[in-house]
């Protein structure tokens, strides 16, 4: 899956549910529309998770891939404050 | 703001909602709230708005609490009885969220007192027990331009409005003045059933939080009654009266005055 470059990364290894989609989507508070966020993690049903949650606020989703045995990296854009 | 971890997990459903998210949370902590009355009302409202994080609570009461107000008033338990309703409530509350200040305020509100009381505050609420009151709050908030959410309850019904001084009508645009003591019957006198100010609350709860949050409507220029005999929820509209003697135009009540206390005082 092609990506952007991101604008701004974040890991959240080791962290679960809640934690995880709370760290991203203030992540995204913090950034401008049409920046693009960049997550680092190791939870698989964030992995699931995080872009349906994106996506029902209204952000969009780039990428969600899985790069090796234990972690994905997603790329989210801020399409709405 | 940095959240810290404990802040994350306690307020994770909050800043998951798109209307709340971190920034509205950050409102939330930062807020200063009055609370008049720590009884059945009281209790509700002081206990979710502790929960949800609301940064300063001031609880306003001169009473203690008793063994008949613990069929309603759930800040309060049989460890508590003979203290001041405050100090138990804030015990209460402390222990729920240990992040919010709650400050006792032992008194009587009077005119001579009110409005320095309520000075240091984003919103007030309502939740004394008798008319003298509810005028004297009604007319402080106004004349000091603060958000009011009022709420009142006696035997199965209760009803909740939410005034915003300068942009909307006020309780005396609904009733002019106070009833004569001894027309309406206080809970004393007439009986309340125990959950219905659990309900009232509630609803005062959210109009606070939604006041701070500046999302969606309040309950401006209505008063929303809940029967909870019949389950119904009725709101009716209330025009704002140009002739008001404190929020019209030509205002008569240009300071704060004090009704006959021949009135049931007890919660």
């Amino acid at each position: 899956m092609e990506g952007a470059v991101p604008d701004k990364r974040i890991n959240i290894k080791g962290l679960v549910c809640p934690y995880t989609f709370v760290k991203a989507k203030l992540a995204v508070e913090a950034m401008d529309v049409g920046q693009v966020l960049e997550i680092l993690l190791d939870y698989e049903e964030a992995s699931r998770s995080i872009p349906k949650s994106m996506e029902d606020h209204g952000q969009k989703v780039l990428k969600v891939e899985k790069i090796n045995e234990t972690d994905w990296v997603l790329q989210v854009r801020k399409e709405k404050e | 703001m940095e959240f810290t971890d404990d802040q994350l997990l306690r307020y994770s459903r909050h800043i998951i909602l798109p209307e709340v998210g971190g920034r509205g949370q950050e409102k939330i902590l930062n807020a200063k709230v009055a609370i008049i009355g720590a009884g059945g009302l009281g209790c509700p409202v002081g206990y979710y708005l502790t929960a949800a994080g609301v940064g300063t609570i001031g609880l306003i009461d001169n009473d203690t609490v008793e063994m008949s107000n613990l069929q309603r008033q759930i800040a309060h338990n049989v460890n508590t009885i003979g203290l001041p309703k405050v100090e138990s409530a804030a015990r209460t509350f402390k222990a729920l969220n240990p992040d919010v200040n709650i400050i006792q305020i032992q008194q009587r509100i009077s005119k001579d007192n009110i409005l320095d009381l309520i000075k240091d505050y984003d919103i007030v609420v309502d939740g004394s027990d008798n008319f003298p009151t509810r005028y004297l709050v009604n007319d402080a908030c106004v004349l000091a331009g603060k958000p009011l959410v009022s709420g009142a309850i006696l035997r199965f019904e209760g009803q909740v409005t939410t005034i915003v001084p300068g942009d909307g009508p006020c309780y005396r645009c609904l009733f002019e003045d106070p009833p004569p003591p001894g027309l309406v019957p206080s809970c004393q006198e007439a009986g309340v059933l125990g959950v219905l100010p659990g309900v009232i609350g509630g609803l005062q709860a959210t109009e606070v939080l939604k006041l701070i949050l500046g999302r969606g409507e309040v309950l401006k220029g209505e008063l929303l009654i809940y029967n909870a005999l019949k389950t119904s929820f009725r709101k009716v509209k209330i025009p704002k009266n140009p002739l008001c003697a404190v929020c019209g135009e030509n205002p008569s009540i240009t300071e704060l005055t004090d009704y006959d206390q021949g009135y049931c005082s007890l919660p």
